[in-house]
């Protein structure tokens, strides 16, 4: 398992937001994106969805454009944005039966009982969405990181709205599916500790991309 | 692919069940334009019968654009529509579900109601019946093109005034063919067929290219 | 900070080229357009056999401009689906430069074939189907222009108006077999007569030398509209920062 960007350049309205970006991930690998607001964070994690199209450059997977690739790439793939695609007028586990099913991912309801009791939402299965708090929502739609079988996480901010306790228990979840040889993408600011894998940080700041490795937390 | 398919109809129809108020809207709507043309032009019994099959194609036209704005923007603003387009299935697919579960709430109620615009403008039976059969190939035709203009101003200010815009010009041949059949109803001895072969023709086109046209635009509003 | 000379190479050429080319443009516009009027108003007969009298001038003006407001909508689809195929920018910028000189020309063709109807028939507007495809036409390329404008962001409005363009294209054909015959049972006996047959000479003349002279004008507006559009959305770049008109 491969992702690679090459000499990727992305641009908002007329303003250039990194140019020749280049990197590389692979499996058991953890990269956490840094950079101010206004950097292209975002930005940089819907080109690698395959949502936003690069001006310049391209995004492989396993050697082949993920252009090309399409479904199969997207089968791979695990993506969490700023909002939560929960519906008010469904009830948790409609919303999170609904979007993991489109997700590709066959999964009983037993299973997704189970994910919302460790996400920290027991008993709330029907529960309608809309009287939810903010963070709950989040937990609804990061239960689904449970029950996936994605091997590359992009996640945009997961953290925010979060209270601690959920903050650990995400922190844990990322921190195994990297150790058991899956692939995250993050932009966040909070650290993640690994006991095993590595951590990778691309900071897009000031238009200079740094890439740094560290070994291990 | 089927999958895909039933999981967002049956999504689709179950959100309008737990909000059953919006297609009530749109259908009294339509309601509200058929009895306003005959107190504007007149009751008479011949200029009823006259302007009929273009007053109820003009209030559908209109109903349906309506109904438009909806069709894709609460998924858009709850990023549903973003997960739609990140799942691994044919994005066509889904949004063919989308447009089919958007015209069974929205298109085949004026359907069922249109009989009683047939007693408002004392229409004879057997118009009734052909204008039940046109609407029932027309108005999916209207929700297939009127979604590649709900994709196209998706999230825009003013979306929705500016989607009418867009769409009602190309509505023009369903509405005249539609409206043609209806008025040659009320003549004797006139054959319809050649009204529901072209409109056929029309919703079999509309089927082929909307979705792939409505997927491209979707993909182009989502970046 | 590193500029990226190849990457605004070909908007850098075609802003010189353009810029160069747009005189030459103008005053064969107005030659021919000059030449054509005169011919059409001096050069031909006073009224025609069918009986039609001097308001039939009005035809090197009106045919021109129903020509030009069709090829003008398939050029803009050309420049729509080369961006949309390629992605360049340069195209979209032809394709949205365009539509306004043919929403233009398509106001003109109404305007003149509205003379022509109060002259001939009696009335400013008569449903006639060509008129009416026209009307139609007139929407589309206004709604082409309205979504461009209701876009903020150029990627997006580029590529949104060119899938819009493109819709019409295809529904024009059927727009206009629409309005032409309301009643299917009749069409495959209507064949639209073609009045180009048994055309005075010197009509033809003036007709060809007026649209002529609609091409070059059109290409003139377009080129001038596209140096526009490259100023706006480069202008937070260093070579048209250097440029001397905008100093």
């Amino acid at each position: 398992m491969k992702l690679e960007a090459k000499n990727l350049q992305c641009t908002r309205g007329d303003r250039e937001l990194f140019s020749d970006l280049s990197f590389s991930l692979e499996k058991s690998q953890l990269m956490m994106l840094e950079g101010q607001n206004g950097s292209g964070k975002t930005t940089l994690l819907r080109a690698l969805c395959g949502l936003y199209e690069p001006d310049e450059g391209e995004i492989l997977w396993q050697g082949k454009s993920i252009k090309k690739l399409d479904e199969a790439y997207r089968r791979e793939l695990f993506y969490l944005g700023h909002l939560n695609a929960i519906k008010p007028d469904l009830t948790v586990l409609e919303n999170l039966r609904f979007n993991t099913l489109l997700a590709g991912d066959s999964v009983t309801d037993e299973a997704l009982m189970q994910a919302l009791g460790t996400i920290g939402l027991f008993a709330f299965e029907d529960f309608p969405a809309s009287q939810l708090s903010q963070g709950q929502k989040r937990r609804v739609s990061l239960a689904r990181l449970l029950v996936s079988k994605a091997n590359l996480w992009i996640l945009d901010e997961p953290f925010v709205a979060l209270d601690i306790a959920a903050v650990e228990l995400l922190q844990s979840i990322i921190a195994k599916h990297v150790e058991e040889g899956g692939m995250v993408i993050l932009t966040t600011h909070q650290e993640v500790p690994l006991t095993r894998g590595k951590i990778k940080r691309l900071s897009l700041s000031g238009g200079s991309i740094k890439e740094q490795v560290g070994v291990n937390a | 692919m089927l999958s895909a398919f039933w999981l967002v109809l049956k999504r689709d129809l179950l959100l309008a069940l737990r909000r059953r108020s919006e297609i009530f809207t749109v259908l009294f709507f339509f309601l509200v334009v058929i009895s306003l043309f005959p107190l504007g032009v007149g009751t008479e019994d011949k200029t009823l019968k006259q302007i009929a099959p273009g007053v109820v194609w003009i209030a559908a036209l209109l109903a349906s654009t309506l109904a438009l704005e909806r069709l894709f923007s609460s998924d858009y603003v709850d990023g549903t529509l973003e997960q739609l387009a990140l799942a691994p299935q044919s994005m066509s697919v889904m949004v063919l579900a989308k447009m089919v579960a958007h015209w069974l709430l929205t298109g085949l109620p004026l359907v069922l109601i249109s009989p009683l615009v047939g007693l408002f403008y004392h229409l004879p039976s057997h118009s009734i019946g052909v204008m039940m059969m046109v609407l029932l190939i027309g108005t999916p035709i209207l929700s297939m093109i009127g979604a590649i203009g709900a994709a196209l101003t998706l999230g825009l200010r003013g979306g929705g005034v500016l989607v009418s815009l867009l769409v009602l010009p190309f509505y023009l041949p369903v509405m005249v063919y539609g409206s043609g059949a209806i008025a040659t109803s009320m003549q004797q001895g006139l054959s319809l067929q050649p009204y529901f072969m072209v409109l056929g023709a029309f919703a079999l086109l509309a089927i082929v290219f909307s979705p792939l046209a409505t997927a491209a635009a979707l993909r182009i509003s989502l970046e | 900070m590193k500029i990226n000379w190849f990457k605004y190479a070909a908007t850098i050429n075609f802003y010189a080229l353009a810029g160069r080319v747009i005189p030459f443009f103008w005053v064969a516009a107005v030659i021919l357009i000059t030449i054509g009027l005169y011919w059409g108003f001096f050069k031909t007969p006073d009224s025609l056999d069918n009986g039609m009298k001097e308001y039939y001038r009005i035809i090197f003006v009106h045919l021109g401009s129903v020509w030009m407001a069709m090829w003008l909508y398939i050029m803009m689809v050309f420049w729509a689906l080369v961006g949309l195929v390629f992605n360049t920018k340069l195209s979209y910028m032809m394709a949205s430069a365009t539509s306004i000189t043919g929403a233009l020309l398509t106001v003109v063709a109404l305007a003149t074939g509205a003379i022509w109807g109060k002259t001939s028939w009696g009335t400013w507007w008569d449903w006639d189907p060509k008129l009416t495809t026209f009307l139609i036409l007139l929407f589309i390329y206004i709604g082409y222009i309205a979504l461009q404008s209701a876009i903020d962001d150029t990627r997006r409005s580029d590529k949104a108006s060119a899938v819009l363009a493109l819709v019409g294209l295809a529904l024009v054909p059927v727009i206009y077999s629409a309005v032409n015959c309301p009643d299917p049972t009749q069409c495959s006996s209507l064949h639209q007569e073609s009045s180009m047959k048994n055309i005075e000479p010197n009509i033809m003349k003036g007709i060809i030398f007026t649209t002529l002279g609609f091409w070059m004008y059109s290409f003139a507006t377009i080129l001038m509209r596209v140096r526009n559009i490259i100023l706006q959305r480069e202008r937070n770049t260093n070579w048209v920062s250097k440029l001397k008109e905008v100093n």
